[in-house]
């Protein structure tokens, strides 16, 4: 019995490898043991909100983050603002609507129900305005990319001078993480550039470690209720296992072969 | 007891058991004599069946809340995992079920191979089964297509380019599989009819696949015929029940880590970019499952004859029971076929490996070797070995070596061990 858990194991490890080795090329992230791993793992609240803020000051100004939307701000399980609260940032916003009875579009402040507002109406204007880079999509980044949580942190915390010898074009930027170094962002943080409301100070690793935790929420919005049903349904499963094992002892002994 | 014999116990039973025997097959199913020394590696069938009817189940949800359109398939994607109640579940245990799915046919597919279970009278059992994988291979493929993430339409991409190589049709086949010049919206909705479609003939053919294993009746682990009924064997119900349900709950908690814990680890996260016809991903790859596949193809330099390479990797599956002329089942018995047997599994991980690496240096060098040892392990190895072997005399029943004093009981009792 032994055995065959182990060889599963050992298939499983192997399957991994292939997708682990080739983000083994890169060079190696910056690791930090997140609030949202493990069995229990949650959000910090109040790094979720923090995050938020980064997002909506810095972000937002190129990033969109279209599948979500402002009710989301104060669902449980994410940033878990107070529904008071979601309705005035969503109201802080000039949502384009319509067309009305006269077939007039029109602008209203936005509602719960409203998606994140786009920083471009299209992606072509995103590119203009952009020097042709086409700043991707927020809502689901996170799952995009090898290394997940830790790649994005690491990215925002990678900016350097270009070793020597080499010349970067303009408008691109060295940043170690990035896939061949270069990088059409600019470093998108600096020290003290937001000013938080629970008055924790804007360092670059906080601002960092801040965004990513929100952009996880972002691309998992279930994480929380994903890991506490998941340990009930394996404790669950567990017992219900021991149950049957010894059920099926009992009866295999009535004939003479071990199971 | 006989499947002719059986009565029903009341009179309303017998009526309709006159009309349409469903309780004859149920009762058959429950009297089914099975060997008593089946292992645990016996028990994928089983869970190979709470695997379909998982991906039946999920995707049939699923497909309520999913739009096939090239605009709309990656939001209706998210739109599932964040507003659909308990949408990220049902999506989460589809995508991965359907990793676990293949994890347990290579477990079932390799255990048939080390006990010889391919052999007569068990030739058409093994052909359906080629068939059930074959299909499994293309519903997930297209399966992965649906979501409209860069891997889905690049891989599609990839995959259907292949039948250009067909001299002269080539062409025009790729046109109408894809019913245009590209990858396109005509190719999404298609893919997901026919996702739609092939699970039912998967389960047809699952029914069939069983119905031929109750002929001759199941193989085991010391590969010999058994008279059956008799002190060899234990009905299904309760003894294989259990078991198999006492395995398959092992199974599921493997199942549930991969869901509730690491839903995405088994995926390709350029799957989370939505399709861009205009960005080439910098790596190419398939679902793990069709790593093996996908390194043979690419090892061989020549597009037409890497697709042959690739579909006669499966159909020398098909033929095994014509490659291997050894009339022993059971690997326990034959010293020299259980070497080269893992030999064969160790060149299917590396084959595995190397189609997840980019196909240049080392690893295409290594993907040829391992991919010319596939070919000679049925080829030429099988057809030999079955002459040449010198094989360990086989027990004349499985109560034999436990209760008798025969000379074959060390051997026998070591090998079992090992499982």
């Amino acid at each position: 019995m032994k055995k065959i858990i182990s060889v599963t194991y050992l298939i499983f490890l192997l399957s991994l490898g292939n997708y682990n080795v080739s983000a083994a090329e890169k060079t190696d992230l910056i690791k930090i043991n997140w609030s949202f791993n493990g069995l229990f793992g949650k959000f910090d609240r109040g790094s979720l909100q923090r995050g938020y803020q980064v997002y909506s000051e810095v972000c937002a100004a190129c990033h969109s983050m279209k599948y979500l939307s402002y009710r989301n701000l104060s669902e449980k399980g994410g940033p878990e603002f107070s529904v008071e609260q979601a309705k005035a940032i969503a109201a802080s916003f000039e949502i384009t609507d319509g067309p009305n009875a006269d077939g007039e579009m029109f602008t209203r402040p936005g509602k719960l129900s409203d998606k994140f507002l786009m920083p471009y109406e299209n992606d072509k204007a995103a590119q203009a305005a952009n020097g042709g880079a086409y700043p991707p999509d927020m809502s689901v980044l996170v799952k995009a990319r090898g290394g997940g949580a830790n790649y994005i942190y690491s990215l925002l915390l990678g900016y350097e001078d270009p070793p020597s010898g080499m010349t970067l074009d303009d408008g691109v930027y060295y940043n170690k993480y990035m896939y061949g170094n270069q990088i059409k962002m600019a470093a998108p943080l600096s020290e003290g550039l937001i000013e938080y409301g629970d008055g924790t100070e804007a360092s670059i690793e906080q601002m960092s470690k801040d965004v990513t935790t929100f952009l996880m929420w972002a691309a998992e919005p279930h994480l929380e209720a994903r890991h506490r049903l998941g340990f009930k349904a394996i404790v669950y499963l567990i017992i219900l296992t021991a149950l049957v094992y010894f059920s099926m002892k009992k009866i295999w002994s009535r004939v003479e072969t071990e199971v | 007891m006989s499947d002719h014999d059986y009565q029903p116990s009341s009179k309303l039973g017998k009526w309709f058991n006159d009309r349409l025997p469903l309780l004859t097959l149920s009762n058959h199913l429950k009297e089914y004599p099975t060997p008593k020394n089946l292992n645990y590696w016996w028990t994928f069938g089983g869970i190979l069946t709470f695997c379909l009817i998982t991906q039946i189940v999920t995707g049939l949800t699923l497909a309520m809340h999913y739009i096939a359109d090239s605009d709309l398939a990656f939001s209706s994607v998210e739109h599932i995992m964040r507003d659909v109640n308990y949408g990220w579940l049902i999506r989460y245990v589809h995508a991965n079920g359907a990793s676990m799915f293949f994890l347990a046919v290579y477990i079932h597919i390799f255990r048939s191979l080390y006990y010889g279970s391919y052999k007569s009278p068990r030739e058409v059992i093994w052909i359906i089964g080629m068939i059930i994988y074959f299909l499994m291979m293309a519903t997930a493929f297209m399966g992965y297509v649906l979501p409209w993430g860069q891997m889905s339409f690049w891989g599609a991409t990839v995959i259907t380019n292949l039948f250009s190589a067909i001299p002269f049709v080539g062409e025009g086949i790729v046109a109408w599989l894809w019913g245009g010049f590209a990858v396109d919206n005509p190719t999404l909705t298609r893919f997901y009819a026919l996702h739609y479609l092939l699970p039912f003939l998967i389960l047809g053919l699952v029914v069939l696949h069983i119905w031929a294993l109750h002929v001759p009746g199941n193989n085991n682990p010391i590969g010999i015929d058994i008279k059956k009924p008799s002190k060899d064997t234990v009905p299904f119900h309760p003894y294989i029940v259990i078991k198999d349900g006492f395995a398959l709950l092992m199974f599921m908690i493997v199942f549930a880590f991969f869901v509730f814990y690491s839903p995405n680890i088994l995926g390709h996260a350029d799957n989370y970019i939505e399709a861009n016809p205009m960005v080439t991903p910098a790596h190419i790859v398939p679902e793990w499952y069709l790593l093996p596949f996908y390194a043979i193809l690419r090892s061989v330099p020549d597009k037409l004859f890497g697709v042959i390479a690739m579909f006669a990797a499966i159909f020398v599956l098909v033929i095994l029971p014509w490659l291997d002329t050894s009339k022993i089942r059971s690997a326990v018995f034959r010293p020299l076929y259980k070497q080269f047997y893992w030999i064969l599994v160790i060149d299917v991980l590396i084959l595995g490996y190397v189609g997840a690496m980019p196909a240049e240096g080392i690893y295409l060098l290594v993907a040829r070797v391992a991919t010319a040892y596939y070919f000679i392990h049925f080829l030429i190895v099988l057809p030999i070995l079955g002459y040449k072997e010198k094989t360990i005399p086989v027990p004349l029943s499985i109560t034999e070596p436990v209760l008798g004093g025969s000379p074959n009981l060390g051997i026998i009792k070591n090998k079992e061990s090992l499982n």
